[in-house]
């Protein structure tokens, strides 16, 4: 692939290959269901052959960027391939191949509705999340960003259902309000103080910005940024779980909210620069905030039922690791931020794919059901499982070495509050995930009543093998990780130059 | 300014003249296919002419032509600068786009006996708003003032809903008003200055701008161009007007006459008082932010509120007339690039979505937003396009809408005024809640049973409507053309200052 295309040719075809497979799969259709998810699946190999193709120039220290066309007079639309931006687009897409299988086997076993309209707007979302990835200045940023929202609009409310058009509009009204209210603003602002948009090393807002205005500025950015689920501007997270299991899976676990995390760690290292936000000591309340958002939410996540939306909460604190370890301004603590956009990842997609699951095979959705499911789905509680050791941080798997980095730097830095809530947040995950495993395995099935619609589903087993193995799959992966880290670390030590 | 090196350009009469004389022709011939295929003709001849002068105008800076031969003051001279072509163009591209699409809905809502009339009054509309444009004299801008509103109340009356002739008549007397006290306030300055002609103007006025009745001259002149512009609280004529107007006649006016005012007002503070300071001397910015703020918010809020679908998006422009006024208001170079580039955008968004809305009406005679539920469904490829111009009313990127609102939220962090770019993008969200609700019942609600099949749309409706979207996606998306040029004219704008 290298030999036909140019370098420049690849990133922006990067970008747009996922519209062509959108169009695709609307010109196949639902006539030819077959041929359209063999589209689909096909797009997205394809799509993560391109991006990884790019990835050893990117270790290589390499910085190839492509200028697309000018936008607004003096700012361009570019594309620049820089190590972060490289690890988000490698697991958006490289997941974005699974999902898919698993979409298919999910789609087609709950017999949903519109599932071309699904695909096409999948793609658009992959295509916007690579777009975000690749973003060489704050416009091309949030241009994608926008798209990012408006193209999985239509996926939170598949169902068309009541709860799905009250979740969208939570959604909808949290994520647009807040970047054009904030990030609309910073953006503004930043242009007119540095007369430039562009991510540069080491930032562009050193000596321009100072005092009150800088912590306005990072406020406006971090709260701009709605889709990292910063506390109190969380919930349009658990509200986007009225929609279907896989779209909460690789959007909601992964495309959506690391798209978000992703664009505060680029802010920080490329727009403010870590040495500014040091001797500003302009960022501690980002600390106590996304410490309050890590602790809280994992509060309230031990009082959910339902799985999915235990879930949600989780993946609100989870990213809010990203911007702890970010906020802690260390190096070594921002490699373990870049190293937990990938554990988060492949544990996050795992465990919603099996929730996907359990509702698939079982029609359960609530944690009380779960009595003994781990009998009868042996492959899915198992990947669970491993799942949620992650997310606790326990070894064998990545959660462990994020986890580890992230606490490294506090310790360097000598942040006691930081330690503090890494501590404390690890007993709470492990509060609300080791009660679901206990349960599944140790505990004995209750037979629902026949008054429930659903009773007739008790007798089951394992969901549709390809649901089974997208999910082996990225359980596995998460494992992998634990021993063979080096891809994202060294796009994390790249990220900090060391 | 040398009359050597500016030579007269014939190309500026004929934009006026030729949609003027097409209106006597088009009562002559008495049909409505024969009328409509010459108002088209002219139209496109229009449209071509006024590209034709804005490349000229973009190169030279400015076009120039003596009626009779007779130099100004003496004479009335026509005279087009950066801004004036933009308009120009403006005016003419909606014409050339709203005829095609104007057949098959005339047809659809005007008996057959009357549409020779609408077609005639249709080209003294569109060369009334040319004439204002191009006219470099303060009275002749009175006539063609006149002869742009009188056709418009005839349009407007022309609806199949009888409110139309309510509507009509308060848009008569609100017009009326407004075109007098501009007449008065010229006649003021006429007292004082002894000249018509507005580049005279622009040199004598300074001189006598101390006085009482320069200043009633302003406040007469800036009320009557505010009641034509429909600047909130002068605005009350409009809603009604759009509401029942024809389908064609809603797109055409909604899309250039409010610019055409908006450029009268330009022409006032920067031109005709361009020597004078007034944003020193008179409280003019303090009183137009506030007007400004005040459509951007309860307009919006209005059509938050709205139950038939014209309306709200009648209440839409005039809070989107208050982005306009606000640009102008800033009185920086950046602020009126703003202020133009928005006219430019808010009228292919305004245009697609008014021919989108009569489209509906055509295909299934809903009004109502409640009528509309399900149709995303049914009419899937007009509501791509109705969706493309609702984006672009929220100001979300790749559309001309985000431009707008980057050039207006960059010229008020510029002027220091950092809590209106703020409020601009407060009443954007508004934006969102009006425009969604149109989305959710579109594409979420289930039809009603048993609602007919939608008629099928003729092409020559859905292919304008397209144009005018995707223009919009261009020109959101590459908006290096739209900016220099807007950048171009307010610099020329504020060569006075």
């Amino acid at each position: 692939m290298d030999g036909l295309l140019t370098q420049s040719q690849v990133i922006q075809l990067a970008v747009v290959l996922p519209l062509f497979g959108a169009l695709a799969v609307w010109w196949l259709g639902e006539r030819n269901r077959n041929l359209r998810e063999a589209a689909s699946v096909m797009t997205a190999v394809a799509e993560f052959a391109l991006v990884a193709s790019l990835t050893p120039d990117v270790l290589a220290g390499a910085l190839p960027s492509v200028d697309m066309f000018e936008m607004i007079p003096g700012v361009n639309l570019t594309l620049t391939v820089e190590p972060l931006g490289q690890l988000f687009a490698l697991i958006a897409s490289g997941l974005w191949i699974i999902n898919t299988v698993y979409s298919i086997g999910y789609m087609r076993q709950n017999r949903e509705h519109n599932q071309t309209r699904f695909y096409i707007c999948f793609a658009l979302a992959i295509s916007a999340a690579v777009g975000i990835a690749y973003a060489g200045n704050v416009l091309t940023l949030f241009v994608f960003y926008e798209v990012l929202t408006l193209s999985t609009y239509p996926l939170v409310t598949h169902s068309g259902k009541p709860e799905a058009i009250r979740g969208g509009r939570v959604y909808l009204g949290i994520l647009m309000s807040t970047s054009i209210g904030f990030l609309f603003l910073a953006m503004l602002w930043t242009y007119n103080i540095t007369g430039t948009l562009d991510f540069e090393a080491g930032g562009i807002l050193s000596g321009k910005v100072e005092g009150p205005e800088l912590g306005v500025l990072l406020f406006l950015y971090m709260f701009g940024i709605g889709k990292a689920a910063l506390m109190p501007v969380h919930r349009w997270l658990p509200a986007a779980m009225v929609a279907p299991t896989p779209v909460s899976a690789l959007l909601h676990a992964v495309a959506v909210v690391k798209a978000g995390v992703f664009s505060v760690v680029k802010v920080i290292v490329y727009i403010f620069g870590l040495d500014l936000l040091v001797d500003a000591q302009a960022d501690d309340w980002l600390l106590f905030i996304a410490g309050f958002t890590i602790i809280t939410a994992s509060i309230i996540a031990l009082r959910q039922d339902n799985l999915k939306r235990r879930l949600a909460y989780s993946t609100i604190s989870q990213l809010s690791y990203v911007i702890l370890g970010a906020a802690i301004l260390a190096p070594i603590s921002i490699i373990g931020a870049t190293m937990h956009i990938a554990a988060h990842a492949f544990g996050k997609i795992t465990l919603f794919f099996a929730a996907g699951s359990i509702y698939t095979a079982a029609h359960k959705t609530e944690i009380s059901q779960f009595d003994g499911i781990g009998k009868r789905m042996p492959w899915t509680m198992a990947a669970f499982s491993i799942g949620a050791l992650s997310m606790i941080g326990l070894p064998p798997t990545a959660g462990f070495i994020s986890k580890w980095y992230i606490l490294g730097g506090a310790l360097e830095t000598s942040n006691a509050l930081a330690v503090l809530i890494i501590v404390a947040s690890t007993l709470l995950n492990a509060g609300y995930f080791l009660p679901i495993i206990y349960k599944a395995y140790f505990k004995d099935q209750q037979p629902r009543g026949s008054g429930d619609p659903y009773h007739k589903y008790d007798d089951h087993g394992e969901a549709p093998m390809a649901m089974v193995m997208a999910l082996s799959f990225t359980a596995l992966g998460t494992v992998v990780l634990f021993f063979l880290p080096e891809i994202p670390l060294a796009l994390g030590r790249a990220l900090v130059g060391g | 300014m040398t009359g050597a090196l500016m030579s007269s350009d014939p190309w500026l009469l004929l934009l006026v003249v030729v949609p003027l004389m097409a209106a006597p022709v088009c009562v002559l011939v008495r049909n409505a296919t024969a009328s409509w295929t010459i108002a088209l003709a002219v139209s496109w001849t229009v449209f071509a002419i006024a590209l034709k002068l804005l490349f000229q105008v973009m190169v030279q800076g400015e076009a120039l032509y003596r009626i009779g031969g007779w130099d100004a003051p003496w004479g009335i001279e026509y005279r087009l600068d950066s801004v004036g072509s933009l308009v120009v163009v403006i005016v003419a591209a909606i014409g050339a786009v709203v005829l095609p699409y104007a057949k098959r809905s005339v047809e659809h809502e005007i008996p057959e006996e009357r549409i020779y009339l609408f077609y005639t009054m249709l080209m003294l509309c569109l060369s009334g708003l040319l004439g204002i444009t191009v006219t470099g004299d303060a009275f002749n801008l009175f006539v063609f003032l006149e002869i742009s509103s009188l056709s418009s109340y005839v349009l407007i009356s022309l609806g199949r809903d009888r409110r139309a002739l309510t509507a009509a008549y308060r848009y008569l007397i609100m017009g009326t008003l407004g075109a007098t006290f501009y007449i008065i306030g010229v006649g003021l300055m006429y007292q004082m200055t002894g000249t018509l002609n507005i580049a005279d103007l622009t040199t004598i006025l300074p001189a006598v701008a101390d006085t009482r009745t320069v200043l009633a001259a302003l406040a007469f002149l800036t009320v009557g161009i505010s009641l034509k512009l429909a600047l909130f609280p002068l605005h009350l004529w409009l809603p009604s007007a759009y509401t029942f107007a024809p389908s064609t006649v809603t797109v055409f006016l909604a899309a250039t006459a409010t610019k055409v005012s908006l450029y009268v007002l330009l022409r006032l503070f920067f031109t005709m008082f361009g020597e004078v300071d007034i944003f020193a001397t008179f409280p003019v910015q303090p009183v137009l932010i506030a007007m400004a703020l005040a459509a951007m918010f309860l307009a919006s809020l209005s059509a938050i509120w709205q139950q038939n679908i014209k309306r709200m998006l009648a209440y839409s422009s005039v809070a989107q007339i208050g982005y306009m006024v606000l640009g102008v208001a800033l009185a920086t170079e950046a602020g009126l690039a703003g202020g133009i580039v928005h006219m430019f955008n808010h009228a292919l968004i305004k245009g697609s979505a008014f021919m989108a809305v009569g489209a509906i009406i055509f295909a299934t005679g809903a009004v109502t937003i409640k009528d509309l539920e399900g149709i995303g469904k049914r009419m899937p490829l007009l509501m791509g396009a109705f969706i493309i111009s609702g984006l672009g009313l929220i100001g979300v990127p790749l559309t001309v809408g985000f431009v707008s609102k980057w050039q207006l939220v960059t010229a008020t962090l510029e002027a220091d005024m950092w809590p209106l770019a703020a409020l601009i993008l407060l009443s954007s969200l508004l934006a969102v809640i009006y425009v969604w609700r149109i989305f959710e019942v579109a594409y979420l609600r289930q039809p009603a049973a048993g609602l007919p099949v939608p008629k099928e749309l003729p092409m020559s409706m859905l292919v304008p409507t397209w144009i005018l979207a995707l223009a919009s996606v261009y020109f959101g998306t590459n908006a290096t053309f739209t900016l220099n040029l807007a950048h171009a004219a307010a610099r020329q704008l504020m060569g006075g200052l």
